[in-house]
């Protein structure tokens, strides 16, 4: 008898149904596959050359990353980077750094 | 989900793994315990920060790492050049530790009781774990090499494919080396850690010769049968730029040393040189490789993607170099830095008896060196596919550098800058 699935059980019960879409962290989780270059939490090293993305406004964000998609924006590597993620992803993702103070 | 056993369960009684088992289904709990991080490179360091922050202290993390600082891989080749310093890529375990409460240990770890949940340090001490994670690199297969086993060979006979002081006595060599000499370098069978990485040393070595030394040539002895990364990128490099200092020679993969002669010993031919840079075979670091984890190809460990769990051993995460990959992805530095990630987010979904992510990401970028200032990268993103159950690679995104530019150049020191504080500041 494994009592971790029990546990498993009580988490079942006591949340609702879409217990992954729940997970409160997705956008967090996210947003870490960037930070090689942007910064832990979008903070990039002062001075490092590389674009901050904490605090940037959501909208503002998005719209850079449709324009690095489209091509409307030069890019040395964003252009490849965007077309990985799904819109889903990329608006966990903005909505994460835009509440990074 | 499946790892915490009964008797682990009771033995926790109310501990903290335990509790949080329990409640973590209820908003507001958090997980916490202890996790050991043995390796502290670019997973470990990564996975250690990352466990601390996340979890906001809650979770007690202990990294064990036989050396005293870091010393990184990436941009080590521009030592080997002379273009940078072994202290410009030395960085300090102070902030993991101060900044952010990790436990240092200055140690090795030599063996795993899973059962149990114990570490063994060579010290003599031992360290009990709620969870463990593993990120040892490589380590080399000389039995391959046969004539490389000893001690004294190995330090004649150099690979710098560990960063530290390989990497200054390689340097040496080059520096040694009369002009109008020779510098060859062996690249074993893929997959080995960081595909486009010997062809980038060819390039640093070959740039350094080309104003210091420039009667010298530069011998890439390849036992793939193509360039394994940025093939267009790099050849093209080659016939620009060091069009006859720079010959590559496929298939030829090197069978022993002849250490006193400086000769690669090739199937049917043997291929001397003034300075030998034998890159071997490699496996997953011996922890890994060595203590009942199962392996692929008797080599590297197989692990599920979804939170970097050993497929036999249960309570153990793998991550790095060490993996047997998902498909097409690199042995790189950012990639381990992404598996540390996805790690600590597994680790405190599972500390908090929750499942972890279903659709987890990682991306790769890998930027190479042609010369002192210009660059060229590849990159790719994989997603998490439950129907291989493996995380594949994005089709249509990801791709290489257009051509090679100093503009990359700059942003490769960025992307360094960046990557090591998101591990260790
Ligand atoms: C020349 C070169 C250039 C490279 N360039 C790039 C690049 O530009 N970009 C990139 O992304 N990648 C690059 N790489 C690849 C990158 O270095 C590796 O992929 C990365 O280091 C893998 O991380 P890891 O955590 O698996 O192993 P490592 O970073 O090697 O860390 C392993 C750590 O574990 C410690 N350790 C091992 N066993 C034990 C034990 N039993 N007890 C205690 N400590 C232990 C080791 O001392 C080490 O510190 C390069 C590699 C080389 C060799
Ligand atoms: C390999 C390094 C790297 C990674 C990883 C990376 N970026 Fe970038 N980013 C860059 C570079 C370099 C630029 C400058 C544009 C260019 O050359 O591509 C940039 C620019 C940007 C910009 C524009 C900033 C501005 O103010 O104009 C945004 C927004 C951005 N990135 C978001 C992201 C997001 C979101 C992710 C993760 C999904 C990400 N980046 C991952 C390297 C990276």
């Amino acid at each position: 008898m494994k009592l971790s699935h029990i546990a498993a059980a009580f988490c079942l019960a006591g949340m609702a149904a879409s217990a992954a879409a729940a997970d409160p962290h997705l956008g967090r989780n996210l947003a870490a596959t960037c930070a090689n270059c942007h910064g832990t939490n979008g903070k990039a090293v002062p001075g490092s050359g590389m674009d901050a993305l904490a605090g940037m406004e959501k909208e503002k964000l998005l719209q850079k990353l449709k324009d690095f998609k489209s091509g409307v924006k030069p890019a040395t590597i964003m252009h490849q980077i965007s077309k990985g993620y799904t819109d889903e992803q990329m608006d966990l993702i903005a909505a994460y750094y835009a509440a990074q103070k | 989900m499946k790892n915490i056993n009964r008797r682990d369960f009771l033995k926790l009684g109310a501990g903290a793994a335990a509790m949080a088992g329990l409640y973590g289904c209820t908003s507001g709990t958090r997980a916490s315990g202890h996790v050991v991080v043995v390796g502290g490179g670019y997973g470990g360091a990564t996975v250690a920060k990352y466990l601390r922050m996340w979890s906001e202290g809650q979770v007690q993390v202990t990294l064990v790492e036989r050396n005293t600082d870091f010393v990184s891989c990436p941009i080590s080749n521009l030592v080997i050049g002379g273009s940078k310093t072994l202290a410009d890529i030395t960085i300090s375990y102070a902030n993991l530790q101060h900044k952010w409460g990790v436990r240092v240990i200055r140690d090795e770890a030599v063996g795993i009781d899973a059962g149990a949940r114990k570490v063994k340090l060579a010290q003599g001490g031992e360290l009990s774990y709620d969870r463990l994670v593993l990120s040892p690199g490589i380590d080399f297969m000389w039995d391959q090499v046969p004539a490389l086993k000893s001690a004294e060979a190995q330090q004649q006979i150099l690979h710098a494919w560990k960063a530290g002081p390989q990497t200054v006595a390689l340097r040496k060599q080059l520096e040694d080396m009369k002009d109008g000499g020779v510098y060859a370098i062996t690249i074993p069978k893929a997959p080995y850690r960081c595909p486009p990485g010997p062809y980038e040393r060819a390039c640093l070595v070959a740039n350094y010769f080309k104003t210091a030394k420039p009667r010298s040539k530069v011998l890439i002895l390849d036992a793939n049968e193509d360039v394994q990364s940025k093939k267009a990128l790099f050849t093209k490099a080659w016939s620009d730029l060091y069009k006859d200092i720079i010959e590559y020679r496929p298939n030829s993969e090197l069978k022993d040393v002849d250490v006193a002669g400086k000769a690669a010993v090739l199937e049917f031919d043997q291929v001397k040189a003034d300075v030998l840079n034998v890159i071997p075979p490699q496996r997953a670091g011996q922890i890994a490789a060595s203590t009942g984890l199962k392996l692929i190809n008797n080599r590297w460990v197989d692990v599920n993607w979804l939170s970097m769990e050993s497929t036999s051993t249960p309570g153990v995460h793998v991550l790095g170099d060490a993996l047997f990959p998902a498909p097409t992805m690199p042995k790189s530095g950012h990639m381990a830095n992404q598996h540390g990630k996805l790690a600590a987010a597994a680790i405190l979904n599972l500390l908090a008896g929750q499942e972890p992510n279903p659709a987890p990401v990682l991306m790769n970028t890998c930027y190479s060196f042609v010369d002192s200032k210009n660059v060229i990268h590849v990159a790719s993103v994989h997603q998490y596919d439950a129907a291989t159950k493996t995380v594949q690679p994005v089709k249509g995104a990801g791709g290489v550098s257009a051509a090679r530019n100093e503009l990359e150049g700059k942003i490769a020191m960025a992307w360094a800058q960046n990557i090591w504080a998101d591990m260790l500041t």
